[in-house]
C-alpha cells in the first residue's frame, strides 16, 4: 500500500501530540524523499505515536544516522535607506550583510512499516548546537533497532542520546578522543608510515622526525 | 539468573570469546558471563576492523566509493554495488536500461546463492561438522565465483555496477555458462540437504536454539532471512519492487519457530527460489544497451538533495543514505549494514543457552565483520 | 529411525569421495604451481601502461593528464609531467609510479583514462622480498607493448585499436579538410590578388 503524504502524517502528528512542532523539510533532488523535522522535546512522543497509530504502524526503524552541519557564513542582501550624499533626502542602497549561521547536528531516522508495508517516512531532529547542547532524546525505547545505530552516531558524531540504556562507544575504542565523522575532525598525525612514492608524505615524515628528535624545540601539546 | 550460589554452583565467570577465535567469523569478540555453562550475559564487542568507511566515502568522488563497497560484505560484492548504484540513481534520476536490470537480477541472485551456500557451510562448521560440508559448499561457491571473474575480472571484489547500468556486457557464452551452473545447482542442494537437513545431530544442535519472537525481530530492525525465519513476511524484493523483481515469479519462504534450524532452512528454501528467478532472468534477458546514455562516472555531480536506496541483500536490508550538495564528493555517505543491525539481538538469543550454542547462534545470524565494523 | 539421517549423510560423503576420482565436477582443486587454471579474459590484477611502437618510454600513450591519479580510490598512482628544456610541459610522464602494495585492482584508472593508455594486466605473481621498493613500480616496469595487451585481452584490444584507428582517421580527415580549405583560401587570395593581371 502507499504511504500517506507527509502533510497528512504531519497533520495526524499534530492532532495526536498537539504540543509538538513538526515541519516539512523539502528535498530538492530527484529522489523527492522529503522529511519531517520534529522538535526535540516531543520526539519520543511523536515516535511512539507513529509506531502505534493503526493507520501508519511504522514499526520498523531501518536506518539511523547523523549529519553534521557545521556553522557557515551566509550572505544576506539587505536594503536600507541612507541619506543621499548631496543632502537631498534619502535613497535606498542594497548591502550585503554577512552573518554566521550556527551549526548543528542532525539525526535522521528512516522509518518503514512491516505490518502495512509502506515507507519510507524520514524523521529528522536537530541538536541545539555542536558542542554543549548536542543531545537529542533516544528512540531506543521505541525501536530496539536504534540501539546500536544510536551508539554509532554517538561514537562518530558525538550526539548524546538521553535515555539510551547503554550509550558507549561502539566502533572506536573507549579511550579514543574526538568524533571522527564531524566535518571539522582533524585526524592525528601519528599513524605508522612506510616509504611511499609521494614526496609530500615523505616531507611530512621528515618534518615529524625532526620535531621528535628535538623535543624541546618542537611544538608542545 | 539464579541468585543463590550453592556449593555445586560457583561464582559467575566472565569469558572473553574472541576477538581471534575461529568460531567468531572474523575479528569479533563476545564478552560472556557464564553460570556454569549457561550464558547469563553477553556483550558483543566489535570495531576491530573499523576503517571509517563513511568518512572515506565523503573524501572521494562518487565513483571511487564503488570499489570500496565491495569490501563491506566481502561475500556479496554484487549486491553491495547494486545498493550503492541504486541510491545514486535515486539521487541523480538515472534510469538503468532493461538489459542492465536483468543482469543485476542475475548477479544478485547468484550472490544470494553463494552467500547462503557459504552460510550453510559455516553454520555446519560451527556446529562441529568440521570440514566436509564447508568444502562441499565452497566447491559450489567456486563455480559462481568463476562466473563473476569471467564477467567482472575479479572473483570477490567485483566493482561491477555503475550508476545507471553495468560496466561490461554479458556475452551469450557467459549466459550459457551461468545457466549451466544454475541448472546444476538443485542437484547440489539435494545432496547437501541429504547430508545435513535430516541429520539428527544437526537437529539436536539447532532446533529450539536461539529462538526469536517475531515482535522482537521487528522491533529490533532485524531483516533478511533472520526476520523471515520468525515468520514475518517482509522481503524488500516484494515490498519495494525495485529493479525488475515484480516481473519474476517467486515465493517468500517463511519459518515458524524462529530458531537456528529455521534460519538454516529459510536459506535453503530461498536458494531454491533464487534458482527459479535465475532461470527466468537468464532466459528472458533482452538485447539492448547496458548503460543509461546520461550516465557518467568521472566527474559525476548529483544535484543537491538526499536519497535512501535499499535492496534485499542476502543478509538483509542493505541501504545507502546519501546526501549531495552538488559537489564531486558526497557530503554524507552512510551505509546501513544488515549484519550490524542484526547483531542487536544477539544477547537476547543467547541468554540461557550454552557457550557451544552461542557459537551456533552467531553463525546463524550470518555476520561479516567487514560490514559490521565498516 | 534414529540415526537414519546420519547414515544418509555418510552415503553422500562416500559418493563424493568415490566421485572425486572420476567426476571433474567433484574435484575442482588444481595443484598450483605445477598445474594452473586458465584465467578468463576479463581478469584484472594490476595496471600497466600501453606503448605503441618499439620504444617503451617514448611510445607511451600516457599524456600525464593525471585524471587517474585523482580518481584512484586508494591514491596509489603518482605522476609528474615531463618538461622540456624550456620548462614547457611535454605531454609525457617523467614519473609514473604505482604502489602495487596499495593498489586494489579496481580498474577505475582504466575506466577514466580518455587515452586508453592504462590497462589491467593479468600477472599476479609479483611477490618480492623487498616490500617497499620491489612493490613500487616505475614507468619502466609498467610500460608494456600493445602486443602484450592484445595477447591478454584480445577482444578489448581489438576494440581499442579500432577506436584509436577511427580517431586517427577522423583527425587525418579533419587535417586534410583543413589543409584543403586553407589551400583553397590561399589560392582564392592569390587569384584575387592577381585579378588585375591578365589570365593566362
Amino acid at each position: 500500500m502507499t504511504t500517506p503524504s507527509l502533510e497528512q502524517i504531519r497533520d495526524r502528528i499534530l492532532a495526536a501530540v498537539p504540543a509538538a512542532e513538526a515541519s516539512l523539510v523539502n528535498n530538492p533532488g530527484p529522489a523527492a524523499q522529503h522529511s519531517l523535522l520534529i522538535d526535540r522535546a516531543h520526539l519520543v512522543e511523536v515516535a511512539r505515536f507513529l509506531r502505534d497509530d493503526p493507520e501508519l504502524r511504522l514499526d520498523y526503524c531501518s536506518n539511523v544516522t547523523g549529519i553534521d552541519q557545521p556553522e557557515r557564513e551566509v550572505v544576506d542582501k539587505v536594503r536600507r535607506k541612507v541619506p543621499a550624499p548631496d543632502g537631498s533626502g534619502e535613497r535606498e542602497v542594497e548591502e550585503k550583510v554577512k552573518r554566521i549561521e550556527p551549526g548543528f547536528l542532525e539525526v535522521v531516522y528512516h522509518l518503514f512499516s512491516m505490518a502495512r508495508k509502506h515507507g519510507p517516512v524520514v524523521l529528522r531532529v536537530r541538536t541545539g548546537d555542536r558542542a554543549g547542547d548536542a543531545s537529542v532524546p533516544s528512540l531506543t525505547p521505541v525501536w530496539r533497532a536504534c540501539e546500536f545505530q544510536e551508539r554509532e552516531v554517538f561514537d562518530l558524531f558525538g550526539i548524546v542520546f538521553t535515555g539510551h540504556p547503554n550509550l558507549r562507544r561502539i566502533l572506536m575504542w573507549d579511550a579514543f578522543v574526538g568524533h571522527p565523522m564531524r566535518k571539522d575532525y582533524v585526524e592525528p598525525d601519528d599513524y605508522e608510515w612506510e616509504p611511499t612514492p609521494h614526496d609530500a608524505v615523505l616531507e611530512r615524515v621528515k618534518a615529524r622526525q625532526a620535531v621528535a628528535s628535538t623535543p624541546e624545540e618542537g611544538p608542545t601539546t | 539468573m539464579r541468585a543463590v550460589h550453592d556449593e555445586f554452583h560457583g561464582d559467575l565467570m566472565e569469558v572473553s570469546m574472541g576477538p581471534h577465535h575461529p568460531s567468531t567469523h572474523g575479528v569479533f569478540r563476545m564478552n560472556v558471563v557464564l553460570d556454569g555453562e549457561r550464558i547469563v550475559k553477553l556483550k558483543p564487542v566489535f570495531g576491530y576492523l573499523h576503517r571509517n568507511h563513511e568518512k572515506l566515502g565523503e573524501g572521494m568522488t562518487w565513483l571511487a566509493s564503488m570499489p570500496f563497497t565491495d569490501r563491506l560484505d566481502y561475500l556479496c560484492a554484487m549486491t553491495n554495488n547494486w545498493a550503492y548504484a541504486l541510491a545514486v540513481e535515486r539521487l541523480t534520476g538515472l534510469q538503468p536500461p532493461e538489459r542492465a536490470e536483468y543482469i543485476r537480477v542475475v548477479l544478485a541472485e547468484l550472490t544470494r546463492l553463494l552467500n547462503h551456500t557459504c552460510l550453510a557451510g559455516f553454520l555446519l562448521q560451527d556446529t562441529g561438522a568440521m570440514g566436509t560440508p564447508l568444502m562441499y559448499a565452497f566447491r559450489e561457491r567456486e563455480k559462481i565465483l568463476d562466473l563473476f571473474e569471467a564477467l567482472s575480472g575479479s572473483r570477490m571484489m567485483c566493482n561491477y555496477q555503475r550508476f545507471g547500468g553495468c560496466r561490461v556486457d554479458v556475452s551469450p557464452a557467459w549466459l550459457a555458462a551461468a545457466r549451466k551452473v544454475v541448472d546444476a545447482y538443485p542437484r547440489f542442494l539435494d545432496e547437501f540437504e541429504a547430508l545435513v537437513t535430516g541429520n539428527e545431530i544437526v537437529m539436536a544442535r539447532t532446533q529450539g536454539v536461539g529462538r526469536v519472537a517475531p515482535e522482537l525481530a521487528v522491533a529490533a530492525g532485524v531483516t533478511g532471512p533472520m526476520l523471515r525465519a520468525c515468520g514475518v513476511d517482509y522481503d524488500i524484493r516484494k515490498v519495494d519492487g525495485y529493479g525488475l523483481y515484480p516481473r519474476f515469479h517467486f515465493r517468500v519462504p517463511l519459518g515458524d519457530h524462529g530458531d537456528t534450524y529455521d534460519r538454516y532452512m529459510i536459506r535453503v528454501l530461498e536458494m531454491r527460489e533464487s534458482i527459479g528467478i535465475l532461470k527466468q532472468a537468464i532466459d528472458g534477458i533482452p538485447d539492448g544497451p547496458i548503460l543509461d546514455p546520461k550516465a557518467k562516472g568521472r566527474g559525476l555531480r548529483p544535484p543537491a538533495g538526499e536519497a535512501y536506496g535499499r535492496i534485499e541483500g542476502p543478509k538483509g536490508e542493505i541501504g545507502f543514505f546519501l546526501v549531495s550538495d552538488g559537489t564531486p564528493n558526497p557530503s554524507r555517505y552512510r551505509v546501513r549494514a544488515p549484519s550490524f543491525v542484526n547483531l542487536t539481538i544477539l544477547e537476547d538469543m543467547c541468554l540461557g543457552h550454552t557457550v557451544a550454542d552461542a557459537v551456533v547462534i552467531l553463525g546463524s545470524i550470518d555476520i561479516v565483520l567487514g560490514e559490521v565494523d565498516r | 529411525m534414529n540415526g537414519l539421517g546420519i547414515l544418509k549423510g555418510l552415503a553422500v560423503t562416500a559418493k563424493n569421495f568415490a566421485g572425486s576420482f572420476s567426476t571433474k565436477d567433484r574435484l575442482v582443486t588444481v595443484e598450483y604451481p605445477e598445474q594452473r587454471t586458465e584465467l578468463p579474459e576479463n581478469t584484472r590484477q594490476f595496471p600497466f601502461l600501453v606503448y605503441d611502437g618499439t620504444e617503451p618510454i617514448d611510445g607511451l600513450r600516457c599524456v600525464a593528464c593525471r585524471i587517474c591519479e585523482k580518481e584512484c580510490p586508494p591514491q596509489c598512482i603518482y605522476i609528474v609531467m615531463e618538461r622540456d628544456a624550456a620548462g614547457k610541459p611535454a605531454k609525457k610522464p617523467r614519473v609514473f609510479d604505482i604502489d602495487v602494495s596499495v593498489c586494489m585492482s579496481c580498474q577505475i584508472c582504466v575506466e577514466v583514462c580518455p587515452f586508453d593508455a592504462i590497462k589491467m594486466d593479468n600477472a599476479f605473481e609479483i611477490a618480492t622480498s623487498d616490500r617497499f621498493e620491489g612493490l613500487l613500480l616505475k614507468r619502466e616496469d609498467l610500460a608494456k607493448p600493445n602486443s602484450h595487451f592484445h595477447r591478454i585481452h584480445p577482444t578489448d584490444a581489438a576494440e581499442v585499436d579500432a577506436r584509436l584507428e577511427e580517431d586517427r582517421r577522423k583527425a587525418e580527415e579533419k587535417a586534410r579538410l583543413a589543409a584543403e580549405a586553407k589551400a583553397k583560401a590561399t589560392r582564392a587570395r592569390d587569384e584575387g590578388g592577381a585579378g588585375a593581371a591578365p589570365k593566362p
